[in-house]
């Protein structure tokens, strides 16, 4: 029964607990038991809440008892990105510099995730203040793959898509700053959105790069996707960039996409995110997927967007000026760690430096210093500026681009997922896992991944990408890939992931 | 060959205010050749003609209602500070004596 709960959908979940077949306590508690059986293996999660979380479940059921009407996912449970805060909850983005610190308040996705009745298992990992794409970064260890515990889980949300791949949640929330959700969802086999910029509240992330930076959903199919997106999607007063008009409707869209009709879509392919540098099983997976697009009736062209291949240069420009800019507020003073100088005066500004250099790893290091060379008196319109005349460029390339067709698809990463340590001294290397995924970030436009299939045993992805605002076309062509491909496949890719080693249950004896 | 001296790092670090050893600047100064590039890759197309984009989805003039609302109860906040005393954040010596 227990493992069973583990394995449903979030919109099955809710269904369940609607009826009364189940409880959400009994959901939560299976969840928890589960992260307790295989998080040694995998290390998604960096705290586990479960006190808190079992006590919004108890709270849900006796609502639900007393003939409440209660919100769709109310008693679902939700693990959280360590990046976002959470009232008596510790969040560390990561970091040595954070450690131990329990925020006064809550993200405003939070207060949704709560208001909605919803249970929060605890924290994911992932790379310090969500730099890098394998979640190697972080100052607390590695979180391992589900699908081969030698391999990375993607990055920096790998903690949150390792906990949803590995049944320890049903959904999770992430972060996506140049890839940092879709990226970890096509390396582990699980479903990620990058929602349009300002379509989810930004107040609460502990921010890396103010202008890419978006929180979104990650889940194991693309309904839950867009279930969990209408919780915590929609205008918020305290985010000056938060959108104002409403959310699509993005989980009538899914529903519409699993009926698996495509008749009349448009979908460009980008001609500049497909060839040198993509594994050749990635580009044939990719291929059996438009097929399939095809047969469901859409309409397949390829499109060019030449400025895309200077996305990764602008990435590297603006992210780190933005980042050594936000970072500034760990100083020691108000928050976190502090460590004194070993000789000499104790002034702020020594404390401060002392502080920065023990409690920063080496990645953000390298970021801050590049982006304070960057923004150095000087360079800032040569460097800071001339990235942001790409942006422009880039955004130009998505209008026309949008012009001829619905949504834009390519492979979401150019490999699986490689191994621990492979690429931990090749910064260059790390970064183009993102090659596919920034130019959404830099546009600001919407983004999924979706499973599509298996290289050697493991997963890949697919990413569609759509206009601003019309978020609700990513789960339209998702929802029917995702049906497409599990008919043949003969149901979820995640079942033919590996079981997990389990540890013993608590008080069991030898 | 690097075009980032050492030295260069070394002044970055401070304006920066990160402590770095001498061993963490001699590495980045060899890792910091990739922002030479992107400059000079981004240069190819950023000409006079483009504007630039500082945010992806300009909004401008965003206002709301100014209603004064409960904030942060002290001890919360003064709880994860390194040092607090009489309600106050308690930080080093700001200015050097001489």
């Amino acid at each position: 029964m227990a493992a069973d709960l583990t394995r449903r959908s979030a919109a099955d979940l809710a269904q369940a607990l609607r009826s009364g077949e189940v409880s959400s306590v009994e959901v939560t508690q299976a969840h928890l038991d589960r992260i307790a059986a295989v998080d040694g293996a995998v290390h998604a999660f960096l705290h586990v809440s479960t006190e808190d979380a079992l006590a919004t479940a108890r709270d849900v059921d006796a609502r639900r008892a007393a003939g409440e009407e209660l919100p769709a996912l109310a008693g679902v449970p939700v693990a959280v990105k360590d990046v976002v805060v959470t009232k008596g909850m510790p969040t560390t983005a990561g970091s040595r510099i954070l450690s131990g610190w329990v925020p006064p308040y809550d993200a405003t996705l939070v207060e949704r995730l709560r208001a909605a009745g919803m249970p929060i298992l605890g924290k994911t990992n992932m790379d310090e203040f969500a730099m890098g794409s394998s979640t190697e970064h972080s100052a607390y260890g590695d979180t391992h793959n589900p699908w081969d515990l030698d391999r990375i889980p993607g990055g920096s949300g790998g903690g949150s898509a390792a906990a949803v791949a590995a049944f320890e949640a049903p959904l999770a929330i992430g972060t996506d700053t140049g890839g940092s959700i879709r990226q970890p969802g096509a390396v582990t086999g699980t479903v990620g959105v990058k929602p349009t910029y300002g379509g989810v509240s930004r107040y609460g992330l502990i921010a890396l790069a103010s202008s890419l930076d978006q929180a979104g959903p990650v889940t194991r199919t693309v309904l839950d996707s867009a279930l969990l997106h209408e919780v915590i999607g929609g205008h918020d007063p305290r985010d000056s960039t938060s959108l104002a008009e409403p959310l699509p409707d993005v989980v009538g869209a899914a529903r519409l996409g699993l009926t698996g009709d495509l008749t009349g879509v448009r979908v460009g392919v980008v001609r500049e995110l497909d060839g040198e540098g993509y594994q050749a099983g990635v580009r044939d997976r990719f291929e059996e997927s438009l097929d399939l697009l095809r047969g469901a009736g859409a309409e397949v062209v390829e499109v060019s967007c030449p400025h895309f291949d200077y996305a990764l240069a602008a990435y590297y420009l603006i992210l780190p000026s933005e980042a050594s800019s936000n970072l500034a507020k760990f100083d020691g003073m108000r928050f976190g760690l502090r460590v004194e100088p070993t000789d000499g005066p104790a002034t702020a500004e020594r404390v401060m430096g002392a502080t920065r250099g023990a409690g920063f790893g080496d990645e953000v290091k390298r970021r801050i210093i590049l982006g304070t060379y960057a923004l150095s008196a000087g360079y800032y319109d040569a460097y800071y500026g001339s990235a942001q005349k790409v942006r422009t460029l880039i955004q130009r390339d998505f209008a026309a681009a949008f012009e001829q067709v619905d949504v834009l698809v390519s492979p979401t990463a150019p490999t699986t997922a490689f191994k621990l340590g492979e690429k931990l001294d090749d910064p260059l290397a790390m970064y183009l896992n993102d090659v596919a995924t920034i130019p959404a970030n830099l546009a600001g436009v919407p983004g999924m991944s979706v499973p599509n299939g298996l290289v050697d045993g493991l997963p890949v992805g697919f990413q569609i990408l759509a206009p601003a605002r019309a978020d609700d076309r990513l789960y339209r062509v998702g929802a029917a890939l995702e049906t497409l491909l599990e008919q043949r496949w003969g149901g979820p890719l995640l079942a033919q992931a590996p079981e997990l080693p389990t540890a013993a249950p608590e008080g069991s004896q030898p | 060959m690097s075009t980032i001296s050492r030295e260069e790092v070394a002044r970055l670090a401070a304006l920066a205010r990160i402590d770095l050893s001498e061993a963490e600047l001699t590495r980045l100064a060899g890792e910091l050749d990739v922002i030479v590039e992107s400059v000079a890759k981004v240069s190819e197309i950023a000409t006079a003609d483009v504007p630039a984009t500082s945010h992806p989805l300009p909004l401008t003039n965003v206002f709301r209602d100014d209603v004064p609302v409960e904030p942060l109860p002290v001890a919360d906040v003064l709880a994860g500070a390194p040092a607090a005393e009489d309600g106050r954040f308690l930080v080093p010596q700001i200015l050097e004596e001489d």
